[in-house]
């Protein structure tokens, strides 16, 4: 056996090969090997920054008119009062939402390894506010009618993404292009219960109905957007706890497994999880689409996959986008204004087939 | 013709053979299967194997398309559970550890490599250290130096910035290499490590890993089409046939014509290359024979 291995000499390392990378970093500016601590600090750090603007201007803008100043230093002017009885509510319960459906998206588009997978696509949001609408006919007499609705929207977007997931898979192996299409059918079918059950009531619930298909934060109440909130960020935080093993799971659930990662309870905790968040942000603002498509998307081709940035840049950038789009609603045909819902789908459609077209085939397997 | 051949090539066997075993001390066993029978769907695709995998030592796992080859090594790697038979790990039923406390001693490079977003050929590698770390935490200097001390055994680190999409499928194979290397793992699983690998690369894939095998005391389990990288590279050879094992030992005892003849169902021959030593097995085109005859 002599002979075997080839007598080579080992590549020059140390010294030699950090000035290699040196250089290479030196001709791309932009160039990013990895993800550092530093990377993490200044994206968050910018994308902070556009929040903060965003909400501002949020703040500042719509139907009335409103001067920030005056809010703030006098606190029994009428300024206030639109402040923080109206406008603030809103903006933040935007937030919220956005934050919470971006944060879904990312999180579901590393379960299925696509990146076209989100909650209204694969039609989580659609059975959550099936179980919402349901449960506010149902329970419309009950005074706890306001904690059963969005319980009643994690049960059915839980149960909505199991029985997606589970007829998605073809001999035990998750089919990108049949998860796709099944959801498609599953956020179809859960259109025309709700539009079933909204031919039957009677007409003081059918505008209740129609907000909930189209997705609006109108009139948020301050204990809405708490609970909304502590479930967005709770959920969120958990899913970061476990962005390492997202990372791992773009290499296919038999890899993540021989790097340690445990597959399946980290797929249920992803389904609970999102399905948790899902049903508290369909609750309050009914179904609104692909801002989990767009946002992760974005911030992914920009910052790259990891999962350590990803998904709490998802968190800021989508509450950005949402709250941008919200004030589109707002003030596009102000006085009137228009479901934020449909902003976001009249964004998302296009960017969809974009994205499909440009770099899903492969990810569906066409 | 070809007996001849055989025969006298047998006295050399027995001669390297002795020789063999004064230098190389039988290293401790890594991973052991007893008697696994394993499959898919009712369809038992590797029965009653039973094979050791040894620290500092290249096993060679060989056979024809659907012998079984893949299927063992998943049963080895624990990615397959088999129906019957154990398989151990250090002692220990493979069953005992949980999976972060296997990939910290175990690396797995699959057959194909499919990876769903736009990561870096360096941040693939590092993932190679995760079993070594936190859910959020940041890799250490320490792990960024092994990372590129993997991506350096591959000459890879010109490609450490590139998206992985945009490599070739050696190049793919050989970050995959590499991420198990960054593993430092005492056990290397390598499923047709060098299919898509040119010459120059498959010599130096497997060189490494003997090199690997034999500094580092690895345990290395490969399977393999090439029996001639086989013979050249392995310390011993499992042949398997329909799943079962067909020849196990050093490559002289596993791979000898007869054997061949009757795994690959074709007349081969068995020789020696004069460059190396080990043996050279080439197939005999018989029509061609018979007409030359």
């Amino acid at each position: 056996m002599s002979g075997a291995a080839p007598q080579q000499t080992p590549p020059s390392k140390g010294a030699d090969e950090s000035r290699v990378s040196a250089a290479t970093e030196a001709m791309e500016p932009g160039a990013r090997d990895y993800l550092t601590p530093a990377r993490v600090a200044a994206a968050l750090a910018i994308l902070g920054a556009i929040l903060a603007a965003t909400m501002l201007v949020a703040l500042a803008c719509g139907s009335a008119h409103l001067n920030l100043f005056t809010a703030m230093r006098d606190a029994a002017s009428p300024d206030r009062a639109i402040l923080m009885g109206v406008r603030m509510p809103r903006v933040m319960m935007g937030a919220a939402v956005g934050a919470a459906l971006a944060v879904v998206g990312a999180a579901l588009q590393a379960l299925v390894r696509n990146p076209l997978a989100e909650g209204g696509i694969l039609g989580i949001s659609g059975g959550g506010a099936f179980g919402a609408v349901l449960a506010m006919i149902l329970f419309s007499r009950f005074a706890s009618v306001d904690a059963i609705v969005p319980a009643a929207a994690f049960g059915a977007a839980l149960c909505s993404t199991l029985a997606v997931y589970r007829l998605a898979q073809v001999d035990g192996r998750l089919e990108p292009l049949t998860l796709l299409l099944v959801g498609v059918i599953f956020n179809a079918f859960w259109g025309a219960a709700i539009m079933l059950i909204n031919s039957v009531v009677n007409f003081y619930f059918t505008h209740s109905i129609l907000f909930w298909l189209m997705g609006s934060f109108e009139a948020p109440t301050w204990r809405e957007v708490a609970i909304v909130a502590a479930l967005g960020l709770g959920g969120s935080a958990i899913l970061m706890g476990r962005a390492r093993d997202l990372n791992l799971l773009s290499l296919g659930d038999e890899e993540a497994t021989h790097l340690g990662v445990e597959v399946d309870p980290l797929r249920r905790t992803v389904f609970v999880v999102t399905s948790v968040m899902i049903g508290a942000a369909v609750s309050v603002s009914g179904i609104i689409t692909f801002v989990g498509l767009i946002v992760p998307h974005v911030l992914r081709s920009i910052l790259g996959p990891d999962h350590r940035l990803l998904l709490p840049a998802t968190l800021l950038g989508g509450a950005a986008f949402t709250v941008a789009a919200d004030l589109i609603a707002r003030i596009a045909i102000a006085p009137a204004e228009l479901p934020v819902g449909a902003i976001t789908a009249l964004c998302g459609g296009p960017f969809f087939i974009y994205v499909l077209r440009h770099e899903g085939r492969r990810a569906v397997g066409l | 013709m070809a007996d001849e051949t055989t025969r006298a090539s047998d006295d050399a066997n027995e001669i390297r053979a002795a020789a063999s075993e004064c230098l190389a001390a039988p290293g401790e066993v890594a991973l052991r299967a007893v008697k696994v029978t394993a499959g898919y769907g009712g369809r038992a695709a590797v029965r009653e194997v039973s094979i050791d995998v040894r620290r500092g030592e290249l096993l060679a796992i060989v056979g024809p398309n659907g012998a079984g080859k893949s299927t063992l090594l998943r049963v080895l790697s624990g990615a397959l559970t088999p129906w019957s038979g154990t398989v151990e790990m250090a002692g220990r039923p493979l069953a005992a550890y949980d999976r972060r406390a296997i990939a910290r001693r175990m690396a797995t490079v699959a057959q194909e490599n499919p990876i769903a977003f736009r990561f870096t050929v360096m941040e693939v590698v590092l993932m190679g250290r995760a079993p070594h770390l936190g859910a959020w935490r940041f890799e250490s200097a320490r792990d960024l130096a092994i990372a590129r001390d993997a991506l350096d055994h591959f000459d890879l680190a010109p490609l450490a910035g590139r998206a992985i999409q945009e490599l070739s499928g050696g190049e793919r194979k050989r970050v995959f290499l590499a991420r198990a290397l960054a593993q430092r793992p005492e056990i290397a699983l390598l499923d047709e490590p060098s299919a898509f690998l040119d010459m120059r690369h498959v010599a130096e894939i497997f060189g490494r890993f003997r090199e690997l095998a034999e500094r580092e005391r690895i345990a290395v389990a490969a399977t393999m089409h090439d029996l001639n990288a086989a013979a050249l590279y392995a310390d011993r050879v499992l042949l398997m046939k329909n799943g079962e094992a067909a020849g196990y030992g050093r490559p002289e005892e596993a791979l000898t014509a007869e054997r061949l003849r009757a795994v690959y169902d074709t007349e081969v021959y068995v020789g020696r290359n004069p460059a190396t030593g080990a043996l050279a097995i080439l197939p005999i085109d018989s029509a061609r024979r018979r007409a030359t005859a």
